[in-house]
């Protein structure tokens, strides 16, 4: 039986009415989608169903996972932050900065910190062995990047292209809204992220599973950059301003609570 | 002043060309005499291997931990991608502490999973806190030539244990 948008649509929507229900008998707001995603189908065999085990700072103090790596000039080239400038040629597509901040629960800057990206192409492309999508390569754009975050303020910033949206198999006529990658780290190996940035008003936000995963409105919307114009740089790019803010435990938030 | 995080999503299928490094199952460095192998497959809630998992190690041990090797220092940082058959393999010192901090990117995850590797089974209070059945499966078993297994079942029969930090 071919699985349609339409079934998708009303799986997300039962999942979207129970949280709604949660969250008016008191339950706390939900920041992170669940594993068990059943609309994402992929996820149907690759959730765990055991509880986790809770960890807290008060039954391990010590905990090797309070610390994390901390990564510097020798992990990253100066080159690394400009997707379009890593071929000889300018690659097609839309040029874009994106910017913003990494901080920690309590808004502080997470500094000198590991940022990667990766992306589709302008025509919704990656260059792995495993997309078929039958649009073309673009031999001026990998989509991979990295960086570390400012020493003062925790800020970063890449240029890129604009990536496409794209076709994938979770259902009949599903696709991607466009997106970019992130991955995060901050003091602690507890405060590791990764997530997908999306652009604003993207008319696929609705259909897409993987996004709807994140069935709490606030934090769905804190997946969405916005445009920014003071960004924007005459003749050359468009700018887009996009804050990351990490959970998790620190050993800084340790010392700092006592 | 507190700010609510940025939720999390999956890594997706198309990390390959992104997030694997040179070398980035080699945290000690080549040669090293006391190095250990860590090595493990991940499976799904069917029993089938996962191909497309990007698993992370952490034990610091007084590195700053770093991407980049010079091939002489060892680093408490450690990622490999599964290969076709859910394996992975990493090449590390044995830790300070009695376990590998792990942490499990995949498709299809939508949120990653933090779990340990535990190379020495002594008392501990997270394993001892564990039934027995739930607790033998943070355990590192050796096998031969300073070889550790530990396989990460992600649902379902002999289901790994995974951490929750709060």
């Amino acid at each position: 039986m071919t699985l349609r948008q339409s079934d998708i649509d009303a799986e997300v929507s039962a999942i979207r009415e129970a949280y709604a229900k949660a969250r008016a008998g008191g339950a706390p707001a939900a920041h992170h989608p669940p594993r068990d995603y059943a609309p994402y189908r992929s996820s149907v065999l690759r959730h765990p169903e055991q509880p986790l085990f809770a960890v807290t700072a008060s039954n391990a103090p010590e905990a090797v996972e309070l610390t994390g790596p901390v990564f510097g000039p020798a992990d990253v080239t100066e080159f690394d932050s400009d997707l379009t400038r890593q071929h000889t040629g300018e690659p097609l597509g839309e040029r874009i900065t994106v910017s913003g901040r990494l901080l920690d629960s309590h808004g502080r800057p997470v500094r000198g910190q590991l940022i990667e990206v990766w992306q589709a192409n302008a025509s919704g492309r990656y260059p792995h062995r495993r997309d078929q999508h039958q649009a073309p390569l673009d031999p001026n754009f990998t989509g991979a990047g990295r960086m570390l975050t400012s020493e003062t303020d925790g800020s970063y910033s890449f240029t890129t292209i604009r990536p496409g949206a794209y076709p994938w198999r979770n259902h009949e006529n599903a696709w991607r809204p466009a997106h970019i990658h992130f991955s995060l780290f901050g003091t602690a190996f507890t405060q590791r992220l990764i997530t997908q940035m999306y652009f604003p008003g993207d008319p696929l936000f609705a259909y897409d599973p993987i996004l709807q995963s994140v069935t709490d409105d606030a934090a769905r919307a804190r997946l969405v950059a916005a445009y920014d114009h003071s960004l924007s740089r005459p003749e050359f790019s468009l700018g887009y301003r996009w804050d990351i803010v990490l959970d998790g435990p620190s050993a800084t938030w340790i010392e700092e609570g006592r | 002043m507190t700010q609510l995080p940025t939720p999390s999503h999956t890594v997706g299928p198309f990390y390959g060309y992104a997030l694997p490094f040179e070398g980035g199952g080699d945290m000690a460095p080549p040669g090293h005499p006391s190095a250990i192998t860590l090595h493990g497959c991940v499976y799904d809630g069917a029993g089938a291997p996962v191909p497309d998992a990007l698993i992370e190690f952490w034990q610091g041990d007084g590195t700053p931990g770093s991407l980049h090797r010079n091939g002489v220092d060892f680093t408490g940082f450690g990622r490999v991608a599964t290969d076709g058959a859910g394996h992975w393999t990493v090449h590390t010192l044995a830790p300070k502490a009695p376990y590998i901090s792990v942490c499990v990117f995949a498709r299809g995850l939508t949120h990653h999973l933090f779990t340990r590797a535990y190379v020495n089974h002594g008392p501990d209070a997270l394993l001892d806190a564990l039934a027995a059945d739930r607790r033998e499966t943070l355990l590192a078993r050796q096998g031969s030539d300073r070889a550790y297994r530990f396989d990460i079942r992600l649902q379902g029969e002999g289901e790994t244990v995974f951490l929750e930090f709060r």
